[in-house]
């Protein structure tokens, strides 16, 4: 199918779209209704259009012959027009007829279907790699060449959500920190999931994987031109799986690398001060920025957690009895709860940051102190 | 009539009543009520997802909703109101005098408000109820509260319950037909029961095991699906889909014989391709059992597995083309009325192959890559399940009455109620294609704000149909409690054995078998 055919079908379908909006919902007929996929912007994002354009368009003709021998037996054959019954039921060549001609049109889809599966699949020659895993609910990426690495979270303010302000243009669809990929490069990811399963998908590159704890599963895409894409994570992943999306940044090379330097020097200064002691003050201000972006989705922005599936923090038994628990709890997780090992996810100021904070923030006082020398011991 | 006959009365008849057809009510009725709680479900889910934000409930609880909205659905609603159908009919189509099991018969019922009350407690327990999807993935179901356990206790339940009514649904078709009544004589309707019988047989035990290692893993140590015990969280979907293919065959294959037996009466003219209809049926049973893996085109399978599950997945358009095309060669040329039975099963029939093309679309799977987790698929889903299966169970409903409760039904508020759910059905679940071909995911309670106007369309069709069945509840009430007489034949194009016995049944029929030419 041509490009052009393809636009003028997705023509049809958009106005066929506003013809059934000004009829069922007067005044809204001017919105923007989207009926197809989203523009593709990879080679392989283009096939699955067109594949998908294909069997949408045979499925349909094929629907409108149905229901127009349907429609037309209704409209003739019914008693009230004193239509006779005819009393046939039988009729060897017509069942012959309507089971090999499907046949030959299944056959006609499989063809153009097993191409552009095999294209997909084919991950040779490519010229960089970025590690996704999924966590809940947030995606961390690696670029394994690059030695850069971070996680990226929904930036949509919960006020925005609980109808407190005004929803902004990406309402949902926008992160803190991007994954930036360069333009024109087949870049492969490798996809995994540090706690349950979730789905990596940006519908204008036509990627789409789980993220399986304890499997790699590899993909790959090549970016057109630049801009930025949106997806969210497509496999149900517990409470939060309707707000942890991907928003990917396409750039020209040069962009790329100076993004990646960028990026290093700051993950070298994020992990300054690991060495020294800190002041409980300033550990505090530290650990509630990070409890903001790690722990209040289940914990609660205030500590009172969601009665009898996430604990509260405030007077919980862990945030003031012995350090000892609070860090092995954050640090390695529980085995069977949400709770997930941090020690991966949090450098050690980070660390001790949110754990002093949680010991002395949100309704807690115990004046506990922990200096990232006592998670480094623990590493 | 001896003293063997005498029966009780109140609520010890329908607690020790061992009678085919006090049973076959029970179950319908038990369904109707499952019917709405889950509808009521979508309701609050359709509510919440009426805007953008978070209006009306949680997040946590709106994975709840999702989730216990499919299992009441698919266990609670239509697997036992089939079975009432079955429990109903079988014997009167087969000229038996009763189901041959008859106390296994009344356990099966009574399984059943057990199950369904551990299910839906398991929503008051701390923590909630299940929330995980009714796929029950883990890693995610390991981290549920209780009410997990309640759940994969009340899922133990209910498969008992299926497994018993299989083997007596087998046991009846196989050894109490009448004289006469050979195999290719019996009604389509019975074919398919018996059909589904056999897959229920091979599936359900299938969720048993999945669901009891996941109740091991929670809870005793074990890893089957744990990968860091060495374990495997995809294994769990193999297993999972393995009954969860034939499953889908279980909803739908009994609407097919309701289908079977509505369209030749109203079109007074003989089924059309009897035989090949039985041998569709019994295909499409079998490649029910080799698909399984076309729900999981995303989780990283080999090549081989890919191409495999694609191809297996597109020949099931076959058998089902072929069924779809007998249908309409019955309706061709005979002399129709569109009494209210009729336009549910013609709707059903349509709708249904909308939802078969939309599935043949889903089984490429390159295309899946971009269908699979969005709304394009429950959009799919429901025009199998709810125009397949539900439609066809209206349709039931309506057809059968009168020789259920010897009164016909109201024919304008039957009809009002048919308008309103297609109305509502299509108006609820039609848009939702276009959700998911822009890239909306399924189970979110909340989305990015190009959704918005669709899933208005959407939240109103699902108002509209949630009324319409008040209306349904309200015509079956007031066809029990009285209206016109019905005849023993009640339609003018009616044939079986279940037009010659009067009008209501009486409480046992064919006591002496009838013989069949
Ligand atoms: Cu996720």
């Amino acid at each position: 199918m041509s490009i052009s055919s393809l636009h003028s079908l997705k023509g049809v379908f958009q106005r066929l779209g506003l013809i059934l909006a000004a009829t069922f919902v007067p005044g809204i007929a001017a919105a923007e209704y989207a009926l197809n996929f989203q523009r593709p912007v990879t080679e392989i994002a283009g096939d699955l259009l067109e594949l998908h354009n294909l069997i949408t368009l045979i499925v349909t003709v094929i629907m409108i012959i149905v229901f127009c021998v349907m429609f037309y037996s209704i409209l003739m054959h019914r008693k009230s027009r004193g239509h006779q019954a005819a009393t046939f039921h039988d009729n060897s060549t017509l069942e012959v007829i309507w089971t090999v001609v499907p046949f030959l049109i299944l056959v006609a889809m499989a063809i153009p279907s097993t191409a552009t599966l095999l294209k997909m699949d084919d991950t040779s020659g490519s010229e960089m790699t970025v590690k996704i895993t999924g966590y809940q609910w947030k995606w961390k990426y690696d670029y394994l060449d690059q030695d850069v690495s971070f996680f990226s979270s929904l930036s949509t303010p919960q006020d925005q959500i609980n109808n407190k302000a005004d929803k902004g243009e990406n309402y949902l669809l926008e992160v803190d920190n991007p994954i930036v990929l360069p333009v024109g490069k087949k870049i492969r990811f490798l996809v995994t999931a540090n706690d349950v399963i979730h789905a990596w998908w940006v519908p204008q590159l036509g990627v789409k994987k789980d993220a399986i704890p304890g499997y790699v599963n590899e993909i790959w895409t090549k970016i057109d031109e630049p801009g930025t894409y949106r997806g969210q994570c497509a496999e149900l992943c517990g409470k939060d799986h309707g707000f942890m999306p991907i928003v990917v940044q396409a750039v020209s090379e040069d962009e790329f690398n100076k993004w990646a330097s960028v990026q290093k020097d700051k993950m070298v200064a994020a992990q300054a001060g690991a060495g020294k002691t800190w002041t409980k003050s300033d550990l505090v201000a530290r650990g509630e920025k990070v409890y903001g972006q790690s722990c209040a989705a289940c914990h609660g922005p205030s500590g009172a957690g969601v009665p009898g599936v996430f604990p509260a923090m405030t007077g919980s038994k862990i945030a003031t009895g012995p350090v000892a628990d609070h860090l092995n709890i954050v640090m390695n997780g529980k085995a069977g709860t949400a709770m997930t090992a941090y020690k991966g996810q949090l450098n050690d100021v980070d660390l001790a940051a949110v754990i002093t904070f949680e010991r002395n923030g949100l309704g807690n006082n115990t004046g506990d102190v922990v200096q990232p020398s006592q998670v480094k011991a623990l590493r | 009539m001896s003293a063997h006959d005498s029966h009780p009365t109140g609520l010890s008849r329908w607690l020790f009543t061992t009678n085919h057809k006090d049973i076959g009510t029970l179950y319908l009725w038990f369904s109707f009520t499952m019917f709405l709680v889950g509808g009521a479900m979508a309701m609050i889910i359709r509510a919440e997802l009426w805007q953008p934000g978070l209006q009306l409930v949680e997040p946590h609880f709106f994975n709840q909703m999702t989730t216990v909205h499919a299992l009441v659905m698919v266990f609670g609603a239509v697997m036992p109101a089939f079975t009432g159908l079955a429990n109903w009919q079988l014997p009167l189509m087969i000229g038996a005098p009763d189901m041959a099991l008859p106390r296994l018969n009344n356990w099966s019922f009574w399984l059943l408000p057990f199950a369904a009350t551990l299910l839906v407690l398991s929503l008051f327990m701390p923590g909630g109820g299940p929330a995980a999807g009714w796929t029950l993935y883990p890693p995610l179901t390991v981290q549920g509260g209780m009410g997990m356990d309640f759940t994969i206790l009340a899922v133990h339940i209910l498969g008992m319950s299926s497994i018993l009514g299989s083997i007596n649904i087998i046991a009846t078709i196989l050894n109490m037909r009448a004289p006469g009544m050979t195999l290719m004589k019996m009604p389509l309707f019975v074919w398919t029961w018996l059909i589904t019988a056999f897959l229920l047989l091979a599936s359900i035990p299938v969720l048993a095991g999945a669901v009891t290692m996941l109740l091991t893993d929670r809870h005793f140590g074990t890893h089957f699906f744990d990968a860091a015990g060495g374990g495997d969280p995809v294994m769990f979907q193999h297993i999972f889909w393995f009954f969860g293919h034939p499953e889908v065959y279980i909803l739908v294959l009994p609407a097919f014989g309701v289908f079977s037996q509505i369209i030749p009466t109203f079109a007074r003219k003989p089924l059309f391709g009897y035989t090949s209809m039985v041998f569709a049926t019994a295909t499409i049973a079998f490649l029910s059992f080799i698909v399984w893996a076309h729900h999981m085109y995303t989780v990283g399978m080999p090549m081989a597995g890919e191409l495999f599950f694609m191809y297996s997945t597109m020949l099931i358009a076959v058998p089902t083309g072929v069924k779809i095309f007998n249908w309409m060669a019955t309706m061709w040329r005979g002399s129709m009325t569109f009494e209210t039975p009729m336009l549910y099963a013609i709707a059903g029939v349509f709708l249904f192959a909308v939802g078969g093309v939309t599935g043949l679309m889903l089984s490429i799977t390159p295309a899946d890559f971009q269908y699979h987790d969005t709304y394009f698929v429950v959009a799919h889903f429901h025009y199998t399940i709810f125009a397949g299966s539900v439609l066809a169970l209206m349709g039931a409903a309506y057809y059968w009455i009168p020789k259920w409760t010897g009164h016909m039904y109201n024919e304008t508020l039957g009809k009002t109620h048919f308008w309103l759910t297609m109305i509502g059905f299509n108006l609820t679940f039609f848009p939702q294609h276009f959700l998911g071909l822009a890239g909306m995911p399924r189970r979110i309670p909340d989305y990015a704000l190009q959704f918005t106007e669709f899933n208005q369309w959407s939240s109103v069709g699902a108002f509209i149909l949630g009324a319409a069945q008040l209306l349904w509840l309200y015509i079956l009430i007031k066809t029990v409690k009285g209206g016109e007489k019905a005849t023993d034949k009640v339609w003018e194009g009616a044939e079986g054995l279940e037009w010659t016995v009067p009008s209501p049944a009486p409480y046992h029929t064919f006591s002496t078998p009838p013989q069949v030419r």
